[in-house]
């Protein structure tokens, strides 16, 4: 029940939100803040809390919704979605604390909005129920919507409008999916039923596995995204609020890792294992490409949306590597890539509201007058490139080492990527911090409010590469048990046993055939 | 006829008996306030009968009405639509220069016509019903003389819908030529006796099809519906979307279904051509609109095409999604010609995009209506119209209709682009457009539209499960 508690105080707060927000521009903030607060606390209450009998999930709560259609509000928590659910509520907790004052007009729809996709978002990291998860993720697209085309900049209609049709009609490709396995398990089990644990092992011919399969990686890599769905992502994150920006990148691209690793590889273990390569391939393009035009923006943060497309790159090259270490490299960057893209936005966000503008050629020379700035450009940019003893560098190499083991040439491809990391990351702490002064007004440091910010995004990014092994723990079991109905499946399928190879190897087999 | 005849057609019989006496009180005495209680009244008496014949159904009355679940589902919704459209049209009636209480007269006739339908089993009924429907809609479509557009629509619609009903009265007399019967279960054994369709069948069936085509809009017997919607006053554009297709769309459902048309193989394909047709037609025609009628006028079109793909599945399940559908749909067009009916009078019909720019801003409420009808329409989670087209896709995925199913798909994100268009301009800055406020009466019915797309958006297994255990044919 408490998991329906989560997403019911998310909605309920949003609803005050709305009301308040005809009274005073105060409330809608204060309510917000405290719904986050309080669902934070329970979802650390829950992971103390295991209450659920067997040890496969730590909560798992179940309640017929349209038993008609055989559709249940199953809710589950296990270490991934546990993982995704911290930093879904300390970076909402973040984003209304950056919306402050950036955001002024319209506050209590601003926070409806704004709470009705976290509780989208909370939505499909819980839902076991696939019905109930494209319930959710379509959700997440309306308020989005809204908090884009209402709060962003210039050219915010245009891209508003790229990133609802975009991903509804990815969305859509999924709900037919989803039908399509609803009835293949049906028929095959009798049963007919859109439970994730019970559509788990359906058998289906190699062919219908990947068409379904298709319609469920075209939502997820459109969500990701994947270099040749990109093209959404640029706009609708540079046109963005600030929040808005950092909900994109921080979260919303993480639900369609999400969906590789929770519906992808167990649902469709021999059909994932066909499209690994091009999977890969796709992973290794989304590196490069995504980095190459980085480099080339002159906005700020088109620039910051485009690195995001080379990171995401590493996590479908992760995804589809099969083992451990990588998927464990997966989790890290899903969390250190929201806090040190989303680091990002923010600055920019908060430079664009010293100096009303995105453009690199009209900054420069700011760590004189606003070090402290200048000092968290610097560490977030390192983060960003993969520098040691920040949470990208643990996550980047473990999915690399990962790869390497399925596919050396990929891997090495990838690595290339770092390289071009370097390059774009220097180039914003280059031309915004340092180099000649473009901009004649008045540069102003960071405030209490915004350094309080900035320290707490500090100490998780360092803590995630001193100590990543707490993370590890929590989402160990999780990408184990993955990994472990995928493999059933891989060696039940080929007729090989259990015997003739053991674990990895049944990959490299597979994909080099 | 006994007295259960006399009960099973108490909702009829109360909205054939008010007209009646609307004329006598108005000869009497002329107060707009009363007619429209009056109406109210009757409509909500008409609508509560319905739970009281529940245990003398299902009856028949040799040889025209057929009066079971199925009939009392349709009747009920076209009497809730008509009294959502009374409760919308109440400011923009009152407004009207000249006769206006004769307009709720018109308004029973049309939805004693549509009721009709629901209930029929026999041509002559099925016959009696589209035209009391389509003479009344004549009236209530031109009832403001004042306006050119208001009579040029008129004449629009009278004209075509009587070469339509033509077409249709013409199939009926070869049918029966050819069957010797007019009911519609004699009508199967006939043909289904015959083994292979006469000619003089299947020229029947064709120009039925046609008649019935023009009457739900559907590719290529569309032509009239944009110019018709936007001519007619807004209240009269909602009930033509709604009670009007939804009857039409009863008693064809029911026709189909008893001759068992989806067996029949050119019934199949030219049934799926015109749902094709009419989703990529009525799309795509919507999207350069810049008028929000005419909009809604080709998202009808398209709205039509997918209801028709239940014809195919030849399954009960196919025709519980239909009501389902058709439910949803009634409510979720009621809200968006409700909201464009309390922002018109009958001096100016707010019906241009451009005038709804900034309405986020001037009237929140009403704005938040329109936009959960809009997202409805296009199918968004949470709103009753997800539901209804999960609902269709899943029973037309179940009967194997993939390039049916598939060009839904394709038209929901062609559909979703001029839906968010009119959103949108919500959201812009303000227009100067000065909107009338909107009644009481007027603001109930949208509360109640409101609420209903809500609750069958994210609690509809009440109502399935009612479908699934009594709707039968």
């Amino acid at each position: 029940m408490i998991l329906v508690y989560l997403i019911a105080i998310l909605i309920t707060g949003s609803v005050f939100a709305l009301i308040a927000g005809k009274r005073s521009h105060v409330w809608p903030r204060v309510i917000a803040l405290v719904s986050l607060s309080i669902d934070l606390i329970l979802v650390i209450f829950c992971a103390t809390n295991q209450t659920s009998p067997d040890n496969k999930w730590l909560v798992d709560y179940k309640l017929s919704w349209i038993p008609e259609f055989g559709i249940s509000l199953h809710l589950a928590l296990d270490g991934l979605s546990l993982v995704l659910l911290l930093l879904t509520l300390f970076l909402g907790i973040i984003s209304v604390i950056i919306s402050w004052k950036e955001i002024n007009s319209r506050v209590g729809f601003f926070h409806f909005n704004l709470l009705l996709i976290l509780a989208g978002i909370i939505g499909v990291f819980l839902s076991l129920d696939l019905f109930l998860f494209y319930f959710f993720w379509e959700l997440m697209l309306v308020p989005m919507y809204f908090l884009i085309g209402i709060w962003g900049h210039e050219n915010r209609i245009k891209a508003s409008n790229k990133f609802f049709l975009y991903t509804q009609a990815s969305g859509l490709l999924m709900f037919i999916s989803i039908l399509a396995l609803f009835f293949v398990h049906g028929r095959d089990a009798g049963s007919y039923t859109f439970d994730y644990m019970q559509l788990l092992g359906t058998k289906m011919p190699a062919a219908t596995g990947l068409l379904i399969m298709s319609g469920f990686l075209a939502a997820f890599l459109v969500k990701l995204p994947v270099v040749p769905l990109h093209n959404w992502l640029p706009d609708a994150h540079s046109e963005a609020p600030t929040a808005g920006s950092l909900i994109l990148a921080a979260l919303l691209l993480k639900t369609g890792a999400y969906g590789l690793l929770r519906f992808i590889v167990p649902l469709f273990p021999s059909a994932s294992v066909t499209f690994a390569p091009i999977g890969m391939l796709l992973g290794v393009i989304g590196i490069l490409y995504g980095a190459k035009l980085a480099f080339a923006q002159t906005d700020l943060k088109r620039l910051v949306a485009y690195t995001s497309v080379s990171h995401m790159g590493f996590v479908i090259l992760g995804v589809f590597s099969f083992n451990e270490l990588a998927y464990q490299g997966v989790v890290m960057q899903m969390v250190a890539h929201g806090i040190s893209t989303g680091a990002l936005f923010i600055l920019a966000g908060q430079l664009y509201e010293r100096i009303h503008t995105r453009d690199l050629d009209k900054m420069g020379g700011f760590w004189e007058n606003a070090p402290i700035m200048g000092a968290m450009g610097l560490i977030f940019s390192m983060a960003s490139l993969g520098l040691p003893g920040l949470g990208n560098f643990i996550a980047e190499l473990l999915i690399l080492i990962g790869a390497f083991k399925t596919s050396a040439l990929m891997a090495c491809l990838a690595s290339l990527g770092l390289i071009a990391a370097t390059i774009y990351s220097l180039r914003i702490v280059q031309k915004v911090f340092l180099g000649n002064k473009n901009y004649n007004g008045e540069m102003i440091d960071l405030n209490i409010r915004e350094k309080l910010v900035f320290a707490s995004l500090v100490i998780v990014i360092v803590g995630l590469g001193l100590f990543p092994k707490p993370l590890f723990n929590i989402a160990g079991p999780a990408i184990i048990k993955t990994l472990d109905s995928h493999k059933e499946e891989i060696t039940k399928d080929d007729g090989i046993s259990k015997n003739d190879a053991d674990g990895e190897n049944i990959y490299i087999f597979k994909i080099s055939k | 006829m006994t007295a259960t005849d006399f009960l099973s057609l108490a909702p009829l019989l109360i909205i054939a008996i008010a007209p009646v006496v609307i004329m006598i009180v108005i000869s009497v005495l002329r107060n707009y306030e009363v007619v429209y209680g009056f109406s109210i009244l009757s409509l909500l008496f008409a609508f509560s009968s319905i739970f009281f014949i529940i245990p003398v159904i299902p009856h028949s009355i040799e040889p025209l009405f057929n009066i079971d679940i199925y009939s009392l589902f349709f009747v009920g919704i076209i009497i809730f639509s008509a009294l959502l459209v009374t409760l919308i049209s109440y400011e923009y009636i009152k407004n009207l220069e000249g006769v206006r209480e004769e307009y709720y007269i018109i308004l029973f006739t049309s939805t004693l016509g549509a009721s009709l339908l629901a209930v029929a089993n026999h041509f002559i009924l099925f016959f009696t019903g589209i035209e009391t429907l389509s003479i009344s809609l004549y009236i209530l479509i031109a009832f403001q003389r004042s306006k050119d557009s208001s009579i040029e629509a008129g004449i629009k619609y009278l004209i075509l819908a009587s070469v339509s009903s033509a077409f249709l009265l013409f199939g009926m007399a070869l049918i029966y030529a050819a069957t010797g019967t007019m009911q519609f279960a004699g009508i199967f054994s006939a043909i289904s006796n015959n083994g292979q369709l006469s000619p003089l069948v299947i020229s029947g069936f064709g120009m039925m099809m046609v008649g019935i085509g023009f009457k739900l809009a559907l590719v290529p017997f569309h032509m009239w519906t944009p110019d018709v919607y936007q001519g007619a006053p807004a209240p009269v554009a909602a009930f033509i979307a709604t009670a009007s297709k939804g009857a039409v769309m009863a008693v064809l459902i029911r026709f189909f279904f008893i001759i068992r048309g989806f067996d029949n193989h050119n019934f199949f394909i030219v049934i799926s051509a015109i749902a094709i047709l009419s989703m990529f037609t009525g799309n795509i025609l919507a999207i350069r609109q810049q008028n929000i009628k005419r909009l809604l006028a080709y998202s009808s079109i398209a709205n039509m095409g997918y209801l028709i793909v239940i014809l195919l599945t030849g399954s009960n399940k196919g025709i519980q999604a239909s009501v389902f559908y058709i439910i949803s749909y009634f409510i979720t067009t009621l809200g968006a010609f409700g909201v464009v009916s309390l922002l018109s009078t009958c001096k100016y019909e707010t019906d241009k995009i451009e005038d709804y720019r900034g309405l986020f801003w001037k009237r929140p409420w009403v704005a938040l209506v329109f936009t959960l009808s809009l997202l409805s329409l296009a199918g968004i989670p949470v709103t009753a119209g997800f539901i209804a087209k999960f609902y269709i896709i899943f029973e037309g995925m179940k009967a194997g209709l993939m390039i049916l199913v598939i060009s839904m798909i394709v038209n929901s994100v062609i559909g979703l682009y001029y839906y968010l268009r009119v959103i949108t301009a919500m959201f812009s800055p303000a227009s100067e457009t000065k909107l009338p406020a909107s009644s009481l009466s007027g603001n109930i019915a949208l509360a109640v539209i409101t609420l209903s797309i809500l609750i069958l958006g994210i609690y509809p297994g009440w109502l399935i499960n009612i479908i699934m255990k009594f709707v039968t044919l």
